[in-house]
């Protein structure tokens, strides 16, 4: 079980938090008109890296604020969490 | 030829002999039974760590035997000279203690408790006894000597390796057949079959240093480590500490002049002293997860007597974040693969030392030593010098430089260089072994064939390091090409291992490395002038798989016991192709029993990379898995039982539907009240008395558990219309809407009312299930895509209790109920909201329906929820108003063909595959999903869309989930063009109703269908999804 740095509480174990994804996914602009296939890959299409990533976590069974990690899929090491407005 | 007529001997001997016993086995039961209690006639008069005080009388096989106080099963039983625990997974051949730990792959038994209670496959090197302890041996019909399994033993050329995936694979329709036969023999031990009645605790530890290992190096480990003053915890498997170190001979070292017992004894007075350290034994570690994460279980009470376990919590689960860990688990000693190295008799040679030492107990009085290594000098020396007689030591190697095997030439025991053992006598316990030269290569054996007759022979195959946990944890390992085992090769921040789990051997060598390498990992400097004599130690020679005078298929050199694999398994394996160790090992099945391969996988190992010619680095090892060894399901759920097994939601009206006979039902983790069942009163009946008097009178339903978000900030309105496909920021103040939510790809994903309270304040309603997720959603988009929004959300679901009443006369109640709230329809139309007061409790009454009936909704103060639906129906009883459950709610708003997301939908229906389109804002620039809906695949017209279907015989009620076709064939497989998501008999309109998906939906109303059941198929009807009260005349009553 990982232990995982919430930036706003501190070390945690795993089981507080929940996984949310490819942190580098960049949502399209509200209302703005985009091709079928920029869509798609938005919403469809994710990266499957062995090594370093940038994850969303949720702290939801503690302060409930979402946040970044970079972590290694392989070796499951956490080498930096921030908040969401700071770089990773 | 003469040897494969040898062997051909030795098994129709053994089949005599079983038979024979069979003509024998009544007397020899009746035999079993009047034997008085046996003397310990294998126990020396003195010695060994056992509390002679305290004699323990128990049973095993039905047969009282007595120990002492500190015996496991094992050392008591060798103590009365029984050696055969059990038989062979396989062959059901006799099998004997081989080790004392928990490495044991053989001995292991049954233990019986009160009440037919019983605990399978639990090691005898391991259990300790106590009063009344009573076990029995596995996997043998009917007993233990008379085994009638043991037939297999005689087929076992026609049993090979894969046996079972060859045989069983045709033809396959008689895999019923043979299944039957095959699950009987598989397994060991039996299962209990009562509930467990023991106590299981959870706990969850911090510590700052956690050593595992109380051996000499987790001893001098822990002795650094409270020096920093931080917290600390030691954890031993075993009921005492000091390892291996607790039954080395008592001559043979010294650490500053103490023998081996003083100095363990010295140093655990010393640590238990000190607060800083917690110290556990009968701890052993299961699991090494990520994080310096550590699983433990400790066994509290199993050692006890039965009387003396009451009310006591019998294991518990310890959870352990260590800020740091020192691994000193220390090593296994290996066996010698040769043939029939599996009889009773055949054990460990430190596992006899250990037995002499500790216990104070030989297991055999003439012993042949069999070994490759000087460790096993020091269990001659032990046992020579406690009078057993040592018939000889079996060497393989040429010579030895160390100090042991010269103090045995002294002692005149004598010593067979490079010699071999290559067959072992004696069914159910050895009675000689056959000895030859090896030749110079050691690949083939010379010179004449000669026998030593033994009653005891200790083999020593060196010893592997017990990296399991160290791998768990993420290590890699390195083979050393010298010493012939694994050992840690990676290194990280958190973690070291010192001792003979990280090869280093050797008492001087262990505790000086140990307490530089501690001093170093945990920033200290506190070295301890040790002052350690012992004997210097020999070289180390390593034959995997010895050489026999046999052609490989007449022998038996068994690599996994448990599993009688054979080092001719593997040969097999490999011939018929299985190249990857992981693959050779499911083959094979070595490694795969309950000790998971502790004592035979490094054999397994190095036959296949002697066969295949690779390098035993390259090849690699299984990969470890937890637990090292099994937990009981008992301290894997803890106290997580019964009530507490899951969380349970109640309604803060809960109290009165329990009261008053309802049927609950489980939705996410609430008990929602499912029907209200009068005397005598069907499951069916109740629903369809409930519908017609909610739709006709008065209902009431506890709604409480629906979801609800209080949402607030000068966004809000702005927040909504993105989340919702309806548009909100035209909602008035008191006005509710009902809206849908969809996930980004456009697929429906929850709904609800959302009321506006105020100028930038809401109240959402979520579905019961999905509240919880639908609040994490919002908060992802609230703080990762628009945090620009001000908006703030709270969860208030458990804050207000929900009553809702419908039916005709429900605003003639809710008149009685809130009295400063004018009902007219032009003060309160349907979709508004206001806020009044039930006596003095304040509530927000909402005009809305689910039903299709008129129908209000009170919100208050939960602890005031029971009062107020007691009120309602108080007031209510002169209209006969009925409480109706979820079941009745779900037939009613079928007849008004209201959606319910999860049971409509399924993450494959978006807003216009269920027909409404008009809940869908054109107006809006975006909201979540809806460039979704203008993909190529959304915009498809043949999807698959609600609609209603009516039974053409209006009586007959479709099951939910069946499928539609368009064309029945007589036989599968027809095309399925959708489903039935919901289906009921409506008491109202006097005819069976459904809701479905089907293909091309819109367009096929009033199309005849097929529904094909196994039984009969029937015809169907596509009409409207609004059965009942199309233009809504009853909701604006």
């Amino acid at each position: 079980m990982l232990e995982i740095k919430c930036p706003y509480c501190g070390k945690r174990s795993q089981n507080e938090f929940s996984y949310g994804g490819d942190a580098k996914i960049k949502r399209p602009e509200l209302g703005k008109e985009i091709s079928d296939k920029e869509w798609d890959n938005f919403v469809y299409y994710r990266d499957n890296p062995k090594g370093k990533h940038s994850e969303l976590w949720h702290h939801i069974s503690g302060c409930r604020q979402w946040f970044k990690v970079s972590r290694d899929t392989a070796s499951h090491e956490i080498f930096k969490t921030a908040k969401l407005d700071e770089d990773l | 030829m003469k040897d494969g007529t040898m062997s051909m001997d030795v098994d129709v001997g053994l089949i005599w002999l079983e038979t024979h016993q069979m003509i024998k086995f009544t007397s020899s039961i009746k035999w079993e039974k009047s034997q008085k209690i046996m003397s310990n006639k294998f126990r020396l008069s003195s010695g060994g760590q056992i509390n002679r005080t305290e004699r323990i009388s128990f049973k095993f096989n039905g047969k009282t035997f007595y120990g002492f106080k500190g015996d496991t099963l094992a050392s008591a039983l060798l103590a009365n000279g029984v050696h055969l625990i059990g038989r062979s997974f396989k062959y059901h051949r006799p099998r004997g203690i081989f080790s004392s730990g928990a490495e044991e792959t053989n001995a292991l038994v049954q233990v019986i408790k009160d009440k037919g209670k019983t605990d399978p496959n639990i090691r005898a090197t391991q259990i300790e006894i106590f009063e009344g302890f009573n076990a029995e041996s596995q996997n043998c019909w009917p007993t233990v000597n008379f085994d009638l399994g043991a037939i297999n033993n005689l087929f076992s050329p026609i049993i090979p390796a894969g046996f079972y995936y060859k045989t069983f694979m045709w033809p396959a329709n008689l895999w019923g057949g043979y299944e039957h036969f095959i699950r009987k023999a598989a397994g060991l031990g039996k299962s209990p079959t009562e509930n467990d009645p023991d106590i299981y605790d959870h706990k969850y530890y911090h510590c700052d240093v956690l050593i595992v290992g109380s051996g000499p190096a987790g001893l001098s480990a822990a002795k650094v480590a409270v020096k920093t003053g931080k917290k600390i915890l030691l954890v031993d498997e075993r009921p005492s500490f000091g390892g291996n170190l607790a039954f080395a001979d008592e001559e043979l070292s010294k650490i500053n002049d103490l023998k081996p017992s003083e100095w363990i004894e010295e140093t655990c007075t010393e640590l238990q002293n000190n607060k800083n350290i917690k110290i556990l034994n009968r701890t052993s570690v299961a699991a090494y997860h990520n994080y310096n994460y550590l699983i433990m279980m400790q066994n509290l009470s199993d050692h006890l007597s039965e009387k003396e376990k009451k009310g006591k919590i019998r294991q518990r689960l310890w959870k352990v974040r260590a800020k740091k860990v020192i691994l000193a688990t220390g090593s296994i000693e290996r066996p010698m693969v040769f043939d029939c190295n599996d009889r009773p008799g055949i054990m460990l040679s430190s596992a006899v030392r250990k037995y002499i030492n500790y216990y104070g107990v030989k297991c055999g009085n003439n012993v042949v030593i069999f070994t490759s290594n000087d460790d096993a000098y020091e269990t001659a020396i032990s046992l020579h010098n406690k009078g057993v007689k040592i018939e000889a030591i079996v060497d393989i190697r040429e010579q030895s430089s160390g100090d042991l095997p010269k103090k045995c030439n002294e002692l005149g025991i004598k010593i067979l260089w490079k010699n071999t053992i290559i067959y072992t006598e004696g069914y159910k316990k050895i009675n000689n072994v056959h000895v030859m030269k090896l030749s110079n290569n050691n690949s083939c054996i010379i010179g004449n064939k000669f026998k030593i007759n033994c009653d005891l022979l200790c083999v020593s195959g060196g010893y592997t390091p017990a990296v399991h946990l160290f791998t768990q944890s993420g290590g890699k390992l390195t083979f050393n090409e010298g010493k012939y085992y694994f050992q840690p090769k990676t290194t990280s921040p958190n973690q070291i291992s010192v001792g003979s789990c990280n090869g280093t051997f050797g008492l001087k060598k262990i505790i000086e490395e140990t307490q530089t390498k501690t001093n170093e990992f945990l920033n200290l400097n506190h070295n301890d002038q040790s002052n350690i004599t012992e004997s210097k130690s020999g070289n180390f020679e390593n034959i995997w798989l010895l050489p026999s005078d046999k052609v490989s298929g007449k022998t038996k050199p068994f690599v996994d016991y448990q599993n009688d694999t054979t080092a001719n398994d593997i040969k097999l394996a490999l011939r018929e192709g299985y190249k990857s160790i992981e693959h050779v090992k499911r083959y094979t099945t070595t490694g795969m029993a309950t000790d998971q391969g502790k004592i035979g996988n490094m054999h397994a190992l190095g036959i296949v990379s002697e066969i295949t010619n690779t390098k035993m680095g390259e090849l690699g090892t299984t990969t470890f898995r937890p637990p090292y060894t099994p937990l009981t399901f008992g301290a894997v759920v803890g106290r997580n039982v019964k009530q507490f097994f899951d969380i349970v939601r109640k309604t803060p009206i809960h109290e009165w539907h329990e009261k008053n006979g309802a049927k609950f039902e489980d939705v996410g983790q609430w008990k929602r009240a499912w029907y209200y069942p009068n005397k005598n009163e069907t499951m069916y009946e109740a629903v369809q008395r409930e519908s017609k008097a909610a739709r006709n009178g008065a209902g009431i339903l506890d709604a409480s558990t629906l979801g609800k978000i209080d949402i607030q900030g000068s966004d809000a309105s702005e927040f909504l219309n993105r989340v919702y496909t309806n548009a909100w920021s035209k909602l008035a103040i008191g006005k509710c809407r009902y809206g849908l939510m969809l996930n980004d790809d456009g697929m429906v994903y929850d709904d609800g009312v959302t009321t506006r309270l105020g100028d930038n304040h809401y109240i959402m309603t979520t579905t019961t299930g999905g509240a919880a997720s639908v609040m994490s959603k919002l908060e992802d988009f609230l703080q990762t895509e628009w945090p620009e929004l001000n908006v703030y959300l709270t969860s208030v679901t458990d804050h207000f209790a929900t009553v809702s009443v419908c039916g005709s006369h429900s605003k003639k109640i809710l008149e009685k109920v809130v009295k400063n709230i004018n009902f007219s329809n032009q003060n309160f139309p349907h979709m508004s909201f206001k806020e009044g007061l039930v006596d003095k409790i304040k509530c927000r009454v909402m005009r809305i329906s689910f039903t299709g009936e008129l129908s209000y909704e009170i919100n208050v103060q939960s602890n005031y929820g029971q009062v107020v639906w007691e009120k309602c129906m108080e007031a209510g009883k002169e209209f006969k108003i009925t409480p109706y459950g979820t079941e009745a709610m779900h037939l009613l708003r079928a007849e008004k063909g209201f959606i319910i997301a999860g049971q409509e939908t399924d993450g494959t229906i978006t807003p216009v595959d269920l027909q409404m389109d008009w809940i869908i804002s054109k107006k809006k620039y975006d909201f979540i999903g809806k460039r979704s809906l203008y993909r190529s695949d959304t915009m498809r017209e043949n999807r698959k869309q609600l609609v209603g279907l009516l039974t053409n015989d209006p009586k007959e009620i479709l099951e939910e989930g069946a499928q539609i076709v368009e064309e029945v064939k007589s036989k599968p497989p027809m095309d399925m063009i959708g489903h039935v998501t919901s289906s009921y008999y409506s008491p109202n309109l006097n005819k069976s109703i459904a809701l479905a998906v089907v293909k091309n939906g819109k367009k096929l109303k009033g199309k005849k269908l097929f529904v094909p059941m196994s039984d009969k198929t029937i015809e169907v009807t596509v009409s409207d999804t609004v059965f009942l009260d199309k233009e809504g005349d009853r909701l604006n009553a």
